[in-house]
């Protein structure tokens, strides 16, 4: 094991910790703030990844197609809330999962209908393709590097809006009991549709920069949802600081699980052992940590304050 | 009478019957399919005791399909086939799993077990898909079946009809019987207002902790069952999305009804098949069919067939 490997696969790390923000960031807001389960939200990481090649297919501009992703993951996320989510947020969870899943399974298949099974991809744009001599012999993509850049802008931005905004206060207050928020006159509905569509904006915004990344395919967002759910378990449900610092525990505890769990085991077990039982770990890891914090800290890691 | 229980001797006297009518439609296709319908409709069942009885939302019970399914798998391999014995290894590591998985996750309530029973799932998928002696990622075809004294009548055909039809109508009456016995009224207390039940000296956790391992275990044998009809077992059985499956079950046939399990799984086997021989993108039209369902249809398939006036909340 030498000190680059483990550089990179930290770097790899946090990169991926950051797309996992990204994707919670929302889901743990929407959860929050209306006490509403959404297991759709993966599948809108999807739909910004397909957006993103669909639109440089068609502009052949990356940093336009970012844009008009962006645009078009919003106003999805806007129909669905006016359409269908806006009518559940006072049914049982049970309901919510059904409903959320229904979408599921159109999207996932919609996806594949329109641009086959078959998994694509699209190339990073020209002026963030190359890589950057970090030691003497350490090159690491700066494409990577600017999307950790860009998750890290998106947490700050989020942390000064809910802490020092209007919106943001309304966001917290609504947390904390949204009857009472809508009691004083704030128009709670509206509040709901403008979280709810950012929420999306960001899943979709992930699924964007993560499409130079890995492969984009129908059903891609099924397994990162799972994770982000790790995610907010961990960090604490409604808790956006919770969501930074769990999404990056989660994604270096993946990251480095994966590649060094068999060299770990294969120390203490016979090596045949070791492979075998070490991918199986390390992909276990991370829902141990789930539940070791679920049984041990409920309230998460960094619980948000007045959420029940 | 009770309408609901006409429906069932409806349901159980076609499904008798059926081995004797599909001859003269003449498909064995036929047959597979309400095989397939009655599978899902024990795991189904066995959920409803977890969901619709004891108001505890797993996302996670399919996993315990796949334990159950890889139980008998890995017990065939190794040259266990009496049917029996192969039942007796299933229980044993399904309830284990269970009673491990279950005394943590029933620490918690509401969303958070159900994420917690998500997490389990997900764990015992990637424990499957890592079994690299018997086909990690891919599976395993098994080229031996169980017996039953030392005879094949159960690995296929009329034997293996009857038998999944005999555990459907098994879990069917058991599940029926303990839902109205003390302890399913004391589940049912724990499920409507769980501190009225602590305080009236029930240990809630307990109880739930009995229903989760009789609903694993239950699972645990449609997995067995799977395995004999299917002849292949394969980590995919243990998915998330096949908890979700089952939800979906249970929720359109009509969440804690008597028949409401068995109702939902033959609709959607059904919706399945006929929307899948219209187009091949089916699920272009189920998925918004769900999300309808649940907008404008509460009370699933169960209630539809109920007569006026008897539509409270089924208990």
């Amino acid at each position: 094991m030498s000190t680059t490997l483990f550089l990179i696969l930290c770097l790899n790390g946090l990169q991926y910790g950051m797309l996992l923000f990204l994707i919670a960031a929302g889901l743990t807001l929407v959860f929050g703030v209306m006490g509403f389960i959404n297991l759709a939200h993966g599948v809108q990481y999807m739909v910004g990844a397909y957006l993103a090649f669909a639109y440089v297919q068609l502009t052949g501009s990356f940093m336009l197609a970012v844009i008009l992703s962006l645009v078009t993951a919003l106003i999805l996320g806007l129909l669905l809330e006016y359409f269908i989510f806006r009518h559940l947020y006072n049914r049982d969870h049970l309901d919510q999962v059904l409903a959320t899943f229904g979408i599921i399974i159109f999207l996932n298949e919609l996806a594949k209908v329109i641009f086959g099974p078959a998994t694509l991809s699209i190339a990073p744009p020209e002026f963030l393709s190359g890589s950057i001599q970090l030691t003497e012999t350490l090159r690491y993509p700066i494409y990577r590097f600017v999307t950790i850049f860009a998750g890290l802008v998106v947490a700050l931005g989020l942390y000064l809006t809910i802490s020092f905004t209007r919106i943001g206060m309304l966001i917290r207050a609504g947390a904390t009991s949204a009857e009472m928020v809508s009691a004083l006159g704030v128009n709670i509905q509206r509040l709901f549709m403008i979280v709810f569509g950012v929420g999306a904006m960001l899943a979709g915004f992930a699924g964007v920069i993560a499409a130079p990344i890995f492969a984009i395919e129908p059903g891609m967002g099924d397994n990162i949802l799972i994770v982000a759910f790790v995610v907010i378990i961990t960090g604490g449900m409604g808790s956006i600081g919770g969501a930074f610092f769990a999404a990056l525990l989660v994604g270096l505890i993946d990251t480095l699980g994966r590649s060094l769990a068999t060299e770990i085991l294969s120390t203490v077990f016979n090596p045949s052992f070791a492979n075998q039982i070490g991918p199986a770990l390390a992909s276990m890891l991370i829902y141990i940590l789930m539940a070791a914090i679920l049984v041990f800290r409920p309230k998460g890691l960094l619980p948000a304050k007045g959420v029940s | 009478m009770d309408r609901s229980l006409v429906t069932a001797a409806v349901l159980f006297g076609l499904l008798l019957a059926m081995p004797f009518l599909l001859p003269l439609i003449g498909s064995a296709y036929l047959s597979g399919l309400i095989i397939k319908a009655m599978l899902l409709a024990i795991a189904a069942i066995s959920l409803d005791l977890l969901i619709g009885r004891g108001g505890m939302i797993s996302l996670g019970h399919a996993a315990f399909v796949g334990v159950g399914a890889y139980a008998t798998a890995i017990a065939l391999e190794n040259g266990v086939d009496d049917i029996f014995l192969l039942l007796l290894i299933t229980l044993a590591v399904t309830g284990l799993t269970a009673l491990v998985s279950g005394s943590l996750a029933l620490r918690t309530s509401g969303l958070y077990f159900l994420m917690i029973t998500l997490a389990f799932g997900q764990m015992i998928y990637f424990t499957l898909t890592s079994l690299a002696a018997y086909g990690g990622d891919d599976g395993l075809t098994l080229w031996s079946l169980a017996t039953v004294f030392g005879s094949n009548v159960l690995q296929g055909g009329n034997g293996l009809y009857y038998l999944v039809l005999g555990t459907l109508f098994a879990t069917w009456w058991g599940v029926y019987r303990i839902s109205r016995s003390r302890f399913g009224r004391v589940l049912r207390a724990a499920r409507d207002n769980p501190e009225r039940a602590e305080v009236m000296g029930y240990p809630v956790v307990r109880f739930r902790l009995i229903a989760y391992l009789i609903a694993a275990m239950i699972a645990g044998v449609s997995g067995l069952l799977l395995v004999q009809h299917a002849e292949f077992v394969s980590p995919a059985l243990a998915t998330w999305q096949r908890s979700g499956d089952l939800i979906v079950v249970i929720v359109l046939g009509g969440l804690a009804t008597r028949n409401g399990a068995i109702l939902g799984a033959f609709f959607i086997v059904i919706v399945e098949e006929v929307l899948g021989s219209f187009i091949h993108e089916w699920r272009l039209i189920y998925g918004p069919l769900l999300v309808l369902m649940v907008l404008f249809a509460k009370g699933g398939i169960s209630h539809l067939l109920m007569p006026k006036g008897a539509k409270g909340y089924a208990s």
